[in-house]
């Protein structure tokens, strides 16, 4: 089947067997690689894209349910201000590791941070621990990345 | 690749009539919606599944209003879409409770509302709320629409009281003065996590007197069920910590469990008893 979305600001076309997972089609047709196969059963958060700004398991979705969507990757986000302050942050905060659920963990910190700057919410820890808890790190660098986020959202809510 | 999904037919319909044909024509057809029970069913096969029929545009399925009397929520809707909801927190806030404690975020933005309806699994988080608040269970067919209570809607381990041909439409929940209530869900873990137990308490209190009473539990049974005999405890009665305890005792008895892979029987069982009389407590405001 043809599916036609919009992959990082580009307007992609896949032919695909229905039983193909965005997953696999991300990483082994376009080239994705920041997309990390996992679990494969949405268990580990390590396939997690952007679909309309909101993170899901690309691991559990089939390619031809994402006809006419908006898919983002970190690799769409390269020239995103807050994204690569995100980034940056991870870096600072040694919220990497093996590096393995990063890119994930940062596309979910990053819609999380997006979502509270716009709706003007003062999330607490606690919220922020909610928004992350379906991405695993086998390292266990959960608190580093708690403060990588808090540290973006108190820079970016004071520049307000 | 660890999993692979065998080959499958796809459709994706726009109305309910077509997504009902599509079914009754196509043997061993199945509905996806989120996709995050069956995907997973068919990755391990659990589930063999000759057509997925996508029912994520049809319109009339998603969505929730709040039309006066009642709350009615589309079968299509998304758990997340639910969760921030103020027409949801505002009504049912039982409901948002229970949501907020399923998947992860990247689960509840796929995840319907429906589909753990119909997956009917014995831990459906979606069913002890709406079993506390009577909630009603729309079902379109060729012939048209019927109405099942959802306490009359899990016929046993992963059956439900959808028929051939048939698709959940809604759930409908009629606005009460349940002014007081309670859940608890036990997990292995604080997040993300599925339930060992978990417990849902509605009320309406008079005068410290218990006018009426819903007490459901999951993952106790193999459906989510009512602990009807705890609830005609206190059904009527003056609140007082002695009943309260009787009633949670009763909870003991009225459930089944087994042992699995999150617990054994015998806990699921103490923590029955435990976690209701935690919850009616706090539902009753009682030490």
């Amino acid at each position: 089947m043809r599916v036609v979305f919009t992959l990082n600001g580009r307007v992609v076309e896949v032919d695909v067997e229905p039983n193909e997972v965005l997953l696999d089609t991300l990483r082994l047709r376009l080239g994705i690689k920041s997309v990390k196969r996992g679990c494969e059963r949405g268990e580990c958060g390590a396939c997690t894209v952007l679909v309309s700004n909101v993170p899901v398991v690309s691991c559990l979705l089939l390619t031809v349910q994402i006809n006419g969507s908006n898919i983002v990757t970190v690799e769409g986000l390269q020239s995103d201000d807050l994204f690569m302050e995100l980034a940056s942050e991870f870096s600072k905060s040694f919220a990497v590791q093996c590096g393995y659920c990063s890119p994930a963990m940062a596309l979910t910190s990053y819609a999380f941070i997006k979502k509270a700057l716009e709706n003007s919410l003062k999330p607490s820890r606690e919220d922020i621990a909610k928004a992350i808890e379906g991405n695993l790190c086998r390292c266990g660098t959960y608190p580093r990345v708690l403060m990588a986020i808090e540290k973006v959202l108190e820079r970016r809510t004071q520049v307000r | 690749m660890y999993y692979s999904i065998p080959k499958v037919e796809y459709y994706r319909p726009k109305t309910l009539e077509e997504a009902i044909e599509l079914l009754l024509n196509i043997e061993g057809s199945k509905i996806v919606a989120g996709g995050t029970d069956l995907l997973v069913d068919i990755k391990t096969s659990r589930a063999k599944v000759r057509a997925l029929i996508d029912i994520n545009s049809i319109a009339e399925l998603r969505g929730i209003v709040d039309a006066g009397e009642f709350i009615r929520i589309g079968a299509a809707t998304k758990l997340q879409e639910i969760l921030e909801s103020h027409t949801i927190s505002e009504n049912l806030p039982l409901l948002r409770a229970a949501i907020e404690s399923m998947g992860s975020w990247q689960i509840r933005n796929l995840a319907t509302i429906g589909g753990n309806l119909c997956t009917a699994s014995p831990a459906a988080d979606t069913a002890p709320p709406l079993l506390a608040y009577d909630a009603e269970l729309t079902i379109a067919g060729r012939s048209g629409l019927r109405v099942v209570p959802v306490s009359k809607f899990f016929t046993g381990y992963r059956k439900t009281a959808i028929g051939y041909g048939e698709i959940l439409k809604e759930i409908v929940v009629r606005k009460s003065n349940w002014t007081k209530w309670s859940y608890v869900k036990l997990g292995r873990r604080g997040g993300f996590t599925l339930s060992i137990v978990a417990v849902a308490v509605t009320a309406k209190i008079s005068n410290s007197v218990v006018e009426d009473i819903r007490i459901a539990l999951n993952s106790v049974a193999p459906t989510p069920i009512r602990a009807y005999r705890a609830e005609e405890v206190l059904r009527g009665k003056k609140i007082e910590m002695k009943l309260v305890e009787e009633a949670a005792r009763f909870v003991a008895g009225e459930v089944s469990p087994i042992d699995d892979i999150r617990s054994t029987s015998w806990y699921r069982r103490e923590m029955s008893h435990r976690l209701t009389l935690d919850t009616l407590s706090r539902a009753l405001g009682v030490e």
